[in-house]
């Protein structure tokens, strides 16, 4: 008797009201999610370079290979580096979650590494910078609205890479499904390396570059400095990244969480034929994976090209990597997994690039290993990520 | 008048011996008349790239010709033996090039041999297999150079007389090396592993790359690898004169003017050791194949809970196939240092890894002769064919030459399209090809070819087998015991 009324007063909500929570679940609560793992991964983070700098100041145990010269105080380099370090790993930190977002959906659906994601990466980069330079042809790149400008690059990158991935998926992955796993892995490398070649000579035909600088001098807007607070100042491009990435994950959460075809792609990742007995079309939904899953990446392209302004053809390799570490770190076929394990990673290579350069028997060389390096020790200590769940292998 | 004696006694077999002698005489016929031809051809003529390039790989791939024919197994021993130690070398000698050729072929032929053993034996996807390489080159590498290392420094360098021991040394630590991969790794299932191996393979090329100095005071820097720059000034082993003079006397009764006799047999040197250690390795993988720590792998490759539960030990096994997939590179890691005088991190990047799975997937994963197979096709590929092409379109550009039929202008073929440069283009594509189809290789494995249309759904069982199935149950069967109850 008493849940008649209930169920009368929820279907009698006010439009208003409803909004209220539409907004509630799936803008304010993804985004307080992101912040708290900004919180999360920054706070770990400077959390060991303090200590790092705090023990390495004076005293280098008798590892010769940790000595910092003696009219160095680590400590105080430390803490002046700090917030420019967070800014640093926060910014390539949304890069590697958007990437690390491709792998884990496809590896969620298919349980296989889309070893060709970095190259749909790379290809979102030189789509950006086409972009950029044919709207400097036009003379419309310093005339239009910088937003129109982002806009536009991140969705012309969106739509090719999303189609670009489901072509690849349609041609080098389709007709291998249900092969070994090698089988599969083997064939994305060659697509990735098939790419790498491809994306080179077409732009060496098309423009005879093989360094593709995203001419941002040309856009006042992208260079304005902000001064976040005494000494710490950023351009607008940091802010853009960091703006367009949670938009991107905050539509991400909305899309898998909220729409029909989001809690298909959650049943197909499940149980594949169980989903397809509930009448779900499984290929589409592994089809909208990888589109999605390549536009994420073509958009994370831009916004690299964005931070460094240099994209090559061989850009995608270490990146992508890295991402993949991320991916795994926050456990893989997690999404909010590798939002956080995204943001770790960011943060571990600005801390990295920060406080190498202040070790003379190590130097900056050896800041690309920090990832391998996670990954091993996570696959060896952890091998379902921070927020994975134990899966039993199946006999 | 003894032909004729010959004839007559003979006449009655002489039909099925002239059968059987067809296939050895088809050999014979075969190597000879592409040998003769390839000796014919010589670089000042225009289409020389596209002749060399079409009629040394038909060479190289005489002995699988001959393996695939039905010749006594002791004449094709000798037909090949003769192909490999007397023929290659004369034309090697006429042509260093071909020599150079032959010997990358064989040793990558060993490394695949070696990476057959972890990707097609044991089932275990190597992404990182060039650090092993990287092991052994660097291991003779930093003892022999003459770069400014530690090692000179210290006066530690190594005699070339040692190239032996050292050869030896390099097979125990890259297998050391693969050891110490292997046992945090193997828990991995297959996809991990795969990027971990890779992730390793960087490590090892980042830490070769940066382990210039090692010491906290920059005045005093305690350089271990030289760093990006690499290693110069390697040496090889010191040959005995009388093998010097040999071949120039091989040379002078040959008639080929050489300049550099030492280099040349250097170089002839190298072919022959490649060769052996390649014969070696293949023989080794062969024999492991077949003893029971190959059935091991297979099992542990099929079904790894299964295989455990019959008590294969499962991570030793593992281990073992690491280490012995990494002596095999180690060993050609040092002779790859000595013949190069020269190592560079950049020698061990990750291409050369996907280069060698290249050839262990385009020859077939888990069968020996497949994957020598596919060494000759992929280096063939990537050091002559697509290099030829380059040359060609530049000699056709210089002639002015018109495509026929599309009436295209080949000077209008640009530039930046050079074959050469696209090596990662091809490979890519010839990866891709191979997955979907043909995944067990040119020359499979008959084990792996099965298991690969098992798993994809295409093994065919015929049509009448599933009938004699079905009519052999009686209805009896179906109602099990209630006929007889009812009788």
């Amino acid at each position: 008797m008493t849940a008649v009324p209930n169920i009368a007063s929820s279907t009698q909500r006010s439009p208003l009201e409803a909004l209220g929570n539409w907004l509630l679940q799936y803008i304010l609560r993804p985004v307080l999610q992101i912040l708290l793992f900004v919180f999360i991964a920054g706070g770990s983070i400077s959390l060991l370079a303090l200590v790092v700098g705090f023990v390495l100041q004076t005293d280098w145990h008798g590892i010769d290979i940790l000595r910092v010269p003696a009219r160095i105080n680590l400590f105080e380099q430390v803490v002046r580096q700090l917030p420019n370090m967070l800014l640093d790993g926060i910014t390539i930190g949304f890069v590697y979650a958007v990437i690390a977002l491709g792998y884990t959906m496809v590896y969620g659906v298919l349980k296989f590494i889309n070893f060709a994601h970095s190259e749909i990466f790379m290809v979102g980069g030189v789509v950006g910078y086409e972009v950029m330079i044919r709207l400097r042809a036009a003379d419309m790149l310093s005339s239009l609205s910088p937003l129109v400008v982002i806009v536009l690059m991140i969705g012309v990158a969106m739509v090719i890479c999303g189609t670009l991935a489901t072509v690849v998926e349609r041609v080098a992955y389709k007709p291998l499904r249900g092969a070994p796993r090698l089988v599969p892995l083997i064939s994305a490398i060659g697509v990735s390396f098939f790419l790498t070649d491809f994306v080179r000579g077409f732009q060496a035909l098309n423009r005879n570059v093989f360094n593709m600088p995203y001419p941002t001098d040309q856009v006042t807007f992208f260079n304005e400095r902000i001064v976040l607070a005494q000494g710490v100042s950023t351009t607008n491009t940091t802010l853009i990244i960091i703006v367009s990435a949670i938009v991107m994950l905050v539509g991400l959460n909305y899309f898998v969480n909220a729409t029909k075809i989001g809690k298909g792609i959650r049943a197909v990742s499940q149980d594949q034929a169980t989903a397809s007995l509930m009448g779900i079309n499984v290929n589409l939904m592994i089809t909208i994976t990888f589109m999605v899953g390549g536009a994420l990446g073509g958009a994370a392209g831009v916004l690299y090209g964005l931070k460094t302004t240099n994209v090559t053809p061989y850009i995608g390799f270490i990146p992508g990597l890295k991402a993949f570490t991320a991916a795994v770190l926050g456990g893989i076929g997690n999404i909010t997994g590798a939002m956080l394990g995204g943001l770790l990673l960011g943060m571990l290579e600005a801390f990295f690039s920060a406080l190498l350069p202040y070790f003379p028997a190590l130097g900056l060389g050896y800041s690309d290993i920090f990832a391998f390096a996670v990954l091993i020790l996570v696959l060896l200590f952890r091998p379902t990520g921070l927020l994975g769940k134990k899966v039993d292998e199946k006999v | 008048m003894a032909t004729n004696a010959l004839f007559q006694n003979g006449a009655p077999q002489s039909q099925p011996n002239w059968r059987e002698a067809l296939p050895t005489l088809f050999a014979l016929g075969y190597v000879a008349i592409v040998y003769f031809l390839l000796h014919s051809i010589d670089r000042s003529m225009l289409l020389f790239p596209l002749w060399s390039s079409i009629l040394f790989p038909m060479f190289v791939i005489s002995p699988f010709i001959i393996l695939g024919l039905k010749i006594d197994g002791r004449l094709k021993v000798l037909l090949i033996a003769i192909i490999g130690l007397v023929l290659m070398p004369i034309l090697g000698l006429e042509d260093t090039f071909y020599l150079e050729l032959i010997t990358q072929i064989a040793i990558f032929a060993a490394m695949a041999i070696g990476l057959n053993v972890v990707v097609g034996f044991a089932g275990l996807l190597d992404l990182g297999y060039v650090a092993f390489f990287a092991v052994g080159a660097y291991l003779w590498g930093v003892f022999t150079s003459n770069a400014n290392t530690i090692v000179q420094i210290s006066g530690a360098q190594a005699a070339p007389e040692l190239f032996w021991l050292f050869l030896f040394l390099g097979v125990i630590a890259a297998a050391i090396t693969g050891i110490l991969l292997g046992l945090p790794v193997l828990r991995l299932r297959g996809d991990y592993l795969a990027i971990v191996t890779l992730g390793f393979g960087e490590i090892i090329r980042i830490l070769v790359s940066n382990l210039s100095n090692i010491s906290s005071n920059r005045r005093t820097p305690i350089n271990i690898t030289n760093g990006a720059q690499g290693l110069p000034g390697i040496v090889g082993p010191p040959l005995p004169d009388f093998l010097v003079e040999g071949v120039a006397n091989l040379t002078a009764a040959l008639g080929i003017p050489a300049t550099n006799v030492r280099a040349l047999t250097y170089q002839l040197f190298y072919y022959v050791l490649v060769l052996g250690v390649c014969a070696i390795a293949a023989l080794v993988a062969a024999r492991l194949d077949n003893s029971p720590i190959g059935r091991a792998w297979t099992a542990i490759r099929e079904d790894e809970v299964a295989a455990q539960a019959m008590g294969i030990p499962k991570v030793r096994m593992k281990l073992l196939a690491f280490a012995m997939g990494a002596s095999f590179a180690g060993a050609m890691g040092v002779i790859f240092a000595a013949k190069n005088t020269f190592v560079s991190p950049e020698s061990f990047s990750f291409i050369q890894s996907i280069f060698i799975l290249a050839i262990v997937i385009v020859g077939g994963m888990g069968s020996i002769r497949g994957v020598i197979l596919g060494a000759v096709i992929v280096t063939l590929l990537n050091l002559q064919v697509l290099k030829n092409f380059s040359l060609l379109i530049n000699s056709l550009k210089n002639i002015d030459w018109v495509i026929p039929i599309i009436n295209f202008p080949i000077r209008d073929w640009p530039q930046q399209l050079e074959p050469a440069r696209y090596e990662r283009f091809v490979f890519g594509l010839l990866l891709i090809i191979m997955m979907i189809f043909r995944p067990s290789g040119v020359l499979p494995a008959k084990r792996r070819q099965l298991e690969l249309q098992a798993a994809m759904g295409k093994e065919e069982i015929p049509e009448a087998e599933i009938i004699a199935d079905v009519e052999t149950i009686k209805p009896e069967d179906l109602l099990g015991n209630q006929p007889k109850e009812q009788s």
